[in-house]
């Protein structure tokens, strides 16, 4: 242990821990910019600098471990005058009309500016607006570098959790800007959409594209039957856009919001996600059988889940040559879009081509997956609309809507009724939870040997894990089964990813199925979700998906007697010729650098 | 003539493809090449298996390494305070007007480049150009006149 | 003292006989070698000054597998060309100063990091390594030198920048703590000096730490290598005892009209006439990595600070605030006063920015460029001015 006196107080801390981490103990807030939960140290704001007795210049915080009988101030004349400075030079090199940003008021430096009462500041503004452009190609992200403060998080991000490196820091001195490969747009490059960077960007440099205006010209138009559907990690992220705190389950007021905004059909991707289940647990099945009882070599295994349109967009720049492994099946948001403009239509018999497809999503590659050509099987574009659960927010704002005082309200039918096994879609493992609750019983006729059916191997936060269940005692039809060990990976964040695809061509890995998120944490720590985030926050969310599991009628995805009737009355059977037609698609290999 | 990607394959060979191989293969391939192109950063990115943007972040934070295109001959100006002192400025004019080119520019055939620079450590013998690798010292307006007539005779 | 001639001195291009200098360090312990090198005083010549032998103990210390010795010849900072020379004249004597490291720590690796505007002498540095890496087969000492060069980036004379260089990366500093010796290059313990230091290694083997430290000051032992540049009529190299005031200096090398000395280069400080009697050349006084800069009345001192300044905006690796966005602020800063867009007054603001660049920056360069900026805004400030 290391003693150290903060502002006079005596604190007591292990070897290793920061001054920054240190003060926190004692209840002092240093403030930071560059510093991220998530993310390496950088120490290149140097907001959160102080000042240590005996010490010739000042010190980073955040990336000074403390020592013993260190005497450090937080607030002394001199940090109290670097720091202003600081902030003031910050915002000479920022384009800092706030009231005009879409970050006004989430933004950290306007936070800062403000508790440093820095007025009008005192600096020359070396921001020239003739010199930018904003990158608007991206139907996800929009990249602004006249917002942008350089503290590089998004390029940490980008490479140490998501190990992409679609962002760098490019050129230095004045020059030095934060780019993508020669500058080009972020629709041009490796980027896969995810978001990641603009959960972490502490101003508006990088925020979602935002459609709202589309959306509230949707729901106002007497023509149009706006069908709205929810993802599962939206209900678990709302709230703390909404004034509370993580972990907080929203589901029912949602839905109400939803209905007081004016949207006509308030549905669930939930639904959809239960219907994945029912299409790529045989898919599956099938894949197995082929292998093993056909001994067809063309088929791939293991097979890998399709739900993440990051995940998606990165195999098919990183590992194209694995493209045949991953599910064919749609993702639940594009399996609800194909169906809105059918299924749905043809049941409330209402005609396709006045309905307006919206999804509220955790993600912002969502945006991006609903623009891909593949995505019109109904003969329209199957999801016109992607809205992060920021942007219902603000949408929930701008009507007025009390949110905390709503009346808990329930989900529309058709294709509003799901199972506690859709909605853990939205917590890394959960895909993977729900395929074995459903493909163990379809298989064996018993359920799955975890009590009240938490597959608690798949869960957590471990960036790869692994799990394995012994298939026993099968049905006749699935005789080939008997004996097997159904060996499974699951993987969130794409530099795990990367790991286990690497691992995987270089034969290091030997399962059947592999679920991977692009996200930390699955989609309940997407890139669409509320701002800040980290790992308690993350884990507070999946606490709550997993609650709302529990709370449910229906745990199995088969047994939702909406899938029992979609297959009844529309598709038929589960990989039959409909499903092919509406629910499942084809990927495309992208370059690689 | 090699291609760019024979070129990037055999310096990989060379250097090795660990991340601590980019710079010599970037150096390489601007002694080889004047400059840095797309393509190029795309093929070494794929040799040593990084992103390209890793490949230009790089590559744009070294003043040598030039991501846009240069002549065979690229003159660099030293711009710092002894040679600023000691008449850089009739130096760089004599050059302009013999090329008929202003700093940042290339001449229409590709043969030079002008471009300055920052102090390339020849103060006691200011003013001082380097062109390509060579350093070129004490100049007036009469003796860059002559060194440039030998490049323009090349 | 004053208007005594100043000392030359004749270390650091004395021809030396590499193989009899290595031919004693052999035989010495490691710690031996540490002592002497400690015992003679001698502080990094690069500009910092950190005692050279105290660094050469705590890489000797660590524990690692492996270690990198590293000569440090980015020699960047403008005013400063005397590395050059040095490498021009003497690279023997270079790679056996590494080489005497690296019996010291105990290393088996040794870079030269050469900048790129030095490329010109890669074909007689590896000529000379050649004959090096014979002597050391000779010795039987496991000892690989290689050469890296740089390519146009002054903050790749800051160590932890230059490590980021060679491992393939943007030159960018570090945070320090962890220092090079207990984490540099590919996180190994590092020793990495400058390579006039390095050659007075070589000379202090060869003479005894008493030698060396019968030279200079308390403060400031020995001699050193300036780089004189300037308006002087005998710009050069010259190796110098140290201890001499800057009025000793300008006696020396004045055109008989010179109204400031820049010591130090960019980073360095100012001198203006009137203080050239107390200043002294050292560690005690002004330090310097050798650049001696001299100005004549009839050079504008504003010119020479926004030289500076466009040098710094330029050459800031810019990941750190205060030195990316302070060097641009300073720069337009002087411009609008100059032009009269921003009264005088706004120079106080700008002097206590440059205080904080001082104590905020990420690193060496950051936290310098003040000095400049200070020692002549303070000492001129009409011609800044008007």
């Amino acid at each position: 242990m290391i003693n150290l006196s903060i502002n006079g107080l005596l604190v007591e801390v292990p070897e290793g821990t920061t001054i920054l981490e240190a003060a926190k103990k004692l209840n002092f807030r240093i403030p930071t910019l560059c510093n991220h939960d998530d993310l390496c140290v950088a120490g290149n704001c140097r907001v959160c600098v102080i000042e240590q007795l005996g010490a010739r210049t000042l010190t980073a915080a955040c990336a000074t471990p403390v020592s013993e009988g260190m005497q450090i101030l937080t607030n002394s004349l001199k940090v109290r005058a670097a720091r202003k400075h600081i902030i003031e030079l910050l915002l000479s090199e920022h384009n800092a009309d706030c009231t005009k940003c879409y970050k006004n008021g989430k933004c950290e430096l306007q936070n800062l500016a403000n508790e440093f009462s820095v007025g009008d500041h005192l600096f020359l503004d070396l921001i020239d607006l003739k010199d930018y452009t904003i990158d608007k190609f991206s139907p996800s992200i929009q990249k602004d570098d006249s917002k942008c403060i350089r503290c590089q998080r998004c390029v940490r991000t980008c490479e140490e959790l998501q190990g992409v490196n679609a962002l760098t820091v490019a050129y230095k001195g004045e020059h030095q800007k934060i780019s993508t490969f020669e500058d080009l747009s972020m629709a041009e490059v490796i980027c896969t959409s995810c978001g990641q960077c603009v959960n972490r960007c502490p101003t508006g440099a990088l925020t979602e594209r935002t459609y709202l205006d589309e959306v509230w010209d949707a729901i106002l138009d007497p023509e149009k039957h706006v069908v709205v559907q929810t993802a599962p990690a939206v209900r678990v992220g709302l709230g703390e856009e909404l004034g509370l705190d993580a972990g907080n389950r929203v589901t029912g007021k949602m839905v109400a919001a939803l209905k007081r905004l004016g949207f006509n059909s308030v549905l669930d991707t939930d639904f959809s996600a239960d219907l994945t289940i029912m299409e790529e647990g045989t898919e599956l099945l099938m894949r197995l059988k082929k292998v093993l009882v056909d001994k067809d070599e063309s088929v791939a295994l293991p097979m890998t889940t399709s739900c993440s349109p990051g995940w998606v967009k990165f195999i098919e720049h990183a590992f194209p040559e694995y493209l045949p492994n991953v599910s064919t099946c749609k993702s639940p948001q594009q399996m609800f879009g194909a169906l809105a403009k059918t299924y749905f239509a043809k049941v409330r018999n209402l005609d396709p081509k006045n309905i307006v497809s919206v999804s509220i999503m955790p993600c912002t590659a969502k945006k991006y997956e609903a623009n891909r050509p593949e995505m019109r099987s109904s003969g329209f574009k199957d999801v016109d609309f992607v809205l992060t659960t920021r942007e219902l927010s603000r949408m929930i704002r701008q009507a007025g809507i009390n949110f905390n005082k709503l009346e808990e309200d329930k989900y529309d039918s058709i294709m509003g009724v799901s199972t506690g096994a859709g909605v853990i879609f939205g917590a890394t493992g959960g895909v993977m939870e729900a395929a074995l609750r459903t493909a163990y019983e379809l298989v064996t006729g018993r359920e799955v040997p975890f009590e009240n059916l938490n597959i608690e191997p798949v869960r957590g936060m471990e960036g790869v894990r692994k799990a394995s269940i012994m298939i026993e005692d099968c049905k006749p039809e699935w005789k080939f089964l008997e004996g097997v060990e159904l060996k499974c990976v699951v993987a969130h964040g794409l530099v795990n990813a990367r790991k286990v695809m690497q691992d995987l061509k270089d034969g290091k890995l030997d399962v059947h199925f592999i679920e991977i998120m692009a996200c930390p944490g699955g989609c309940l720590g997407g890139g669409g979700q509320p701002i800040p985030t980290n790992e308690e926050i993350r884990r507070k969310r999946a606490e709550a998906i997993y609650e709302e599991d529990m709370s449910m009628e229906y745990r199995k995805s088969h047994e939702n007697p909406e899938i029992v009737a979609i297959y009844r009355d529309f598709l038929g059977e589960p990989l039959g010729h409909k499903s092919h037609q509406l629910l499942h698609t084809h990927y495309k290999e992208r370059d690689r650098y | 003539m090699e291609t760019v990607q024979d070129l990037v394959h055999v310096l990989a060979d060379k250097h090795g493809r660990t991340r601590e191989s980019l710079l010599p293969i970037l150096q390489d391939i601007v002694e080889e090449r004047r400059y840095l192109s797309k393509e190029v950063m795309v093929d070494v990115a794929r040799e040593l298996d990084i992103s390209a943007a890793d490949v230009f972040g790089v590559a744009t934070f070294y003043t040598f390494l030039d991501t846009v295109e240069r002549g065979k001959y690229v003159i660099r100006v030293c711009k710092t305070i002894s040679c600023s002192m000691k008449g850089k400025g009739d130096v760089l004019a004599t050059i302009e007007e013999m090329l008929k080119i202003k700093p940042g520019e290339t001449t229409p055939d590709k043969k030079f480049s002008l471009l300055e620079t920052n102090c390339i450590g020849w103060c006691h013998k200011a003013p001082a150009i380097l062109i390509n690798d060579t350093p070129y010292t004490e100049l007036t307006p009469e003796k860059v006149t002559e060194i440039l007539r030998e490049y323009i005779k090349k | 003292m004053k208007n005594t001639h100043v000392k030359r001195v004749d270390l650091i291009f004395e021809r030396t006989e590499c193989k009899e200098v290595f031919a004693k360090v052999i035989t010495m312990k490691p710690d031996d070698i540490c002592q002497e090198i400690l015992e003679s005083g001698l502080k990094g010549r690069g500009g910092a000054g950190f005692p050279t032998g105290l660094k050469w103990r705590f890489t000797a210390l660590e524990e690692s597998d492996e270690k990198y010795v590293i000569c440090n010849a980015d020699e960047g900072e403008p005013g400063t060309f005397k590395d050059r020379q040095i490498l021009d004249e003497v690279p023997e004597k270079v790679f056996c100063g590494m080489a005497i490291a690296s019996r010291a720590i105990g290393a088996r690796t040794g870079i030269v990091y050469l900048r790129g505007e030095y490329k010109f002498l890669l074909p007689k540095l590896n000529k000379a390594l050649d004959e090096f890496h014979k002597l050391m087969k000779e010795f039987k000492h496991d000892f690989e030198v290689r050469i890296r060069l740089g390519s146009g980036a002054y903050i790749c004379g800051e160590e932890s920048a230059l490590f980021e260089s060679i491992e393939g990366k943007r030159g960018e500093p570090r945070n320090k703590p962890p220092y090079p010796t207990t984490s540099g290059l590919f996180s190994k313990p590092t020793l990495i000096n400058n390579v006039e230091t390095l050659d007075y290694c070589v000379m202090i083997m060869k003479y005894g730490a008493q030698h060396f430290q019968e030279l200079g000051t308390k403060d400031s032992r020995g001699s050193k290598v300036f780089s004189v540049s300037g308006d002087t009529p005998r710009a050069g190299i010259y190796e110098l005892e140290l201890g001499m005031t800057v009025a000793q200096f300008v006696a020396e090398f004045g055109d008989g009209d010179t109204k400031a000395v820049q010591v130090g280069g960019a980073s360095g400080f100012c001198v203006p006439r009137k203080r050239f009697d107390e200043t002294i050349i050292g560690f005690e006084g002004v330090p310097t990595g050798g650049s001696m800069k001299l100005f004549n009345s009839s050079r504008s001192m504003y010119n020479v600070l926004h030289n500076y300044l466009e040098f710094f905006t330029e050459e800031s690796c810019g990941q750190c605030t205060p030195c990316r966005v302070g060097c641009q602020q300073l720069l337009k800063g002087v411009e609008a006063v100059k032009k009269g867009e921003k009264t005088s007054k706004y120079l106080d603001e700008l002097l206590k920015l440059s205080r904080t660049m001082k104590i905020a920056s990420k690193c060496g360069l950051g936290q310098s460029v003040g000095n400049a900026f200070s020692s002549i805004v303070e000492n001129f400030k009409e011609e800044i001015i008007y």
